[in-house]
């Protein structure tokens, strides 16, 4: 079960981690210095949630929240592609409407996973959603002001949508040996976890005009296996750049 | 748009004008306040040079902290540990919310900070010289944390007694979060130095390349910076460049030392006899080339602060936008 359990955590701690580096891309770089600070403040507690996950796994005598972070290869990686994903030209389009979707699903899965029958990562994931309450209110609100605003705002926010979509879609991807984590009560089918996503979103995007609905299965057959472990082909530029100073002297204590 | 503004030039009725043309009783009366150590406040009359020399400085420093956060933040991603990387951040996040206070304070005096984002943009107004160097290596974030956030603690403790209400309250709040700054900054050098050969070796080139900077992180001396005692009298200047300097070299340099590492001046010593630190000539025509535009980073620096602005025009459009609907947050 100890396997199960990683990979469960993995996927968990690996969305957080990736994502925390996306959007510290964004200090000295925002649309509004209050933009930098949000995003480096979102960015620093998604890291460290990251960090919190991985502990969990230490305390059963597994590798350290380092090890996981710095020292493993890409294929060891359990991420969703959506975080991945570069913050190519600095659209903050796409990086509001990632942290959008991102944290609505956040909110979903910290929900069901305080019930969890693994108490240790119940305990966590109620301390968590105290930070993830303001994740959530902030990318509602930013949403809900752009899409209200320009034209340009709002084709802007529109095509960041459709681009992004179906890799959200997949942030509920069914995990490897998901069907012995349901038995155990460790947490909710993704499957359900989807359903209860999209009717936290539904309404928000239905309110700016924006339709909801299944991506075609051409579109998602590709992008599918990130919960096993298959990269996209932004990571390795990313993961090479993480592990450079650690790697450069890897004995050394920093 | 940021809520600032407490007065438009248009409404301040001695705006432009110069020393001699002020109200000389109110200016009494403002030199009285100034000595008796109240603070002015944003609708309290001030001639018009007091207000134009704290718009200067306030904004070099705001512009100093949004500028001084690329080179420390392109770190962030390759930091190579939680504690680390948390602590890098936290820090560079500190920075930009420094600029954030400063530009606000500046904005009570009368200038937006549209227009103090255009100065900068456009080279009329300054930032610290210090961030036109390249954050070549690790250690380089090591000593910028501990050593330059020192320099910047010193400043900024003393421009803390100055004599300007909202400027004096953002600067008491950012000496706080300096000195966090600073602390992770010197555990950083402290596992470097006491760390492998590359480390170490890591640690002392990035002190060799910092330390010029660094001393002219203060500015010019006293000989060739023009500070009217007028200035002095205001409380908007409160300690020379030569004093500064002297202090942070009184400070650190033994800690420096005893860290074993070699600051790259042969002759650097404390006099005996007068208590003064002796040192070489940091190359003030660098400094003065530097600040004119000719450093290493300065193009980097300014056309990531262009695209920026670029690039996220339309997101402060839409803000402004009448169309745009109140969104009542949920907390």
């Amino acid at each position: 079960m100890l396997e199960t359990l990683e990979i469960l955590l993995l996927s968990l701690a690996d969305d957080d981690l990736i994502l925390g580096h996306r959007h510290a891309e964004w200090i000295g770089l925002g649309p509004i210095l209050e933009e930098d600070i949000a995003f480096a403040s979102i960015g620093q507690d998604e890291i460290g949630h990251a960090q919190a996950y991985y502990q969990l796994l230490t305390d059963l005598g597994l590798p350290t929240p380092d090890e996981y972070a710095f020292k493993r290869p890409a294929e060891r990686f359990r991420c969703a592609h959506l975080v991945e994903l570069p913050n190519t030209d600095y659209d903050y389009a796409q990086a509001l409407m990632r942290h959008f979707l991102y944290d609505a699903a956040e909110q979903v899965r910290l929900q069901a996973l305080r019930q969890s029958r693994y108490e240790p990562l119940a305990g966590l994931a109620e301390r968590l959603l105290r930070e993830e309450k303001y994740h959530w209110l902030h990318a509602r609100t930013w949403v809900e002001k752009l899409g209200h605003s320009t034209e340009e705002a709002y084709l802007r926010l529109k095509s960041a949508y459709h681009l992004l979509w179906p890799y959200a879609w997949l942030l509920f991807e069914e995990l490897p040996q998901e069907a012995a984590m349901v038995e155990a009560g460790w947490l909710p089918p993704n499957a359900e976890l989807r359903s209860r996503w999209l009717e936290l979103i539904t309404p928000i995007l239905a309110g700016i005009g924006f339709e909801v609905g299944p991506p075609a299965s051409e579109v998602l057959l590709p992008l599918q296996g990130a919960r096993h472990g298959l990269r996209s082909p932004h990571f390795e530029a990313l993961l090479a750049e993480m592990t450079e100073v650690s790697a450069s002297e890897p004995e050394a204590e920093w | 748009m940021y809520g600032n503004l407490v007065l438009r030039p248009d409404e301040i009725p001695n705006w432009g004008k110069k020393i001699e043309e002020e109200d000389p009783e109110k200016l009494a009366e403002f030199e009285a306040r100034i000595a008796r150590g109240e603070k002015i406040e944003p609708w309290d009359w001030m001639p018009f040079e007091y207000r134009r020399q704290l718009i200067r400085m306030i904004e070099q420093h705001a512009h100093s902290e949004i500028i001084g956060a690329l080179p420390e933040g392109t770190w962030i991603t390759r930091a190579p540990n939680f504690r680390r990387k948390l602590a890098l951040m936290a820090k560079v996040q500190d920075e930009v919310g420094h600029a954030q206070l400063l530009y606000s304070a500046a904005e009570t005096l009368g200038k937006s900070r549209e227009a103090m984002i255009n100065d900068l943009l456009s080279g009329k107004s300054k930032y610290s010289n210090i961030f036109n160097y390249p954050a070549k290596t690790w250690a380089d974030t090591a000593i910028i944390a501990w050593l330059v956030d020192a320099g910047a603690i010193i400043n900024q403790t003393t421009n803390s007694k100055g004599s300007y209400g909202p400027y004096v309250r953002a600067l008491e709040r950012i000496c706080w979060e300096e000195s966090f700054h600073l602390k992770y900054g010197y555990d950083s050098v402290v596992y470097l130095a006491t760390g492998t050969p590359k480390q170490r070796a890591m640690l002392q080139d990035a002190l060799n390349r910092w330390w010029r900077p660094i001393m002219h992180f203060f500015g010019p001396p006293d000989t060739q910076s023009v500070h009217t005692e007028k200035l002095v009298r205001w409380k908007v200047k409160l300690a020379t460049n030569d004093e500064m300097r002297q202090q942070f070299l009184d400070m650190y340099v033994p800690k420096i030392w005893e860290l074993g590492l070699t600051i790259p001046d042969p002759i650097l010593h404390k006099d005996p006899e007068t208590g003064r630190w002796v040192y070489s000539d940091p190359n003030w025509e660098e400094f003065w080339q530097v600040i004119n535009g000719k450093g290493p980073c300065n193009a980097e620096r300014l056309a990531v602060r262009r695209f920026a602005e670029a690039n996220g025009r339309w997101v402060r459009e839409a803000l402004k936008s009448p169309q745009a609907r109140y969104v009542m947050p949920l907390a």
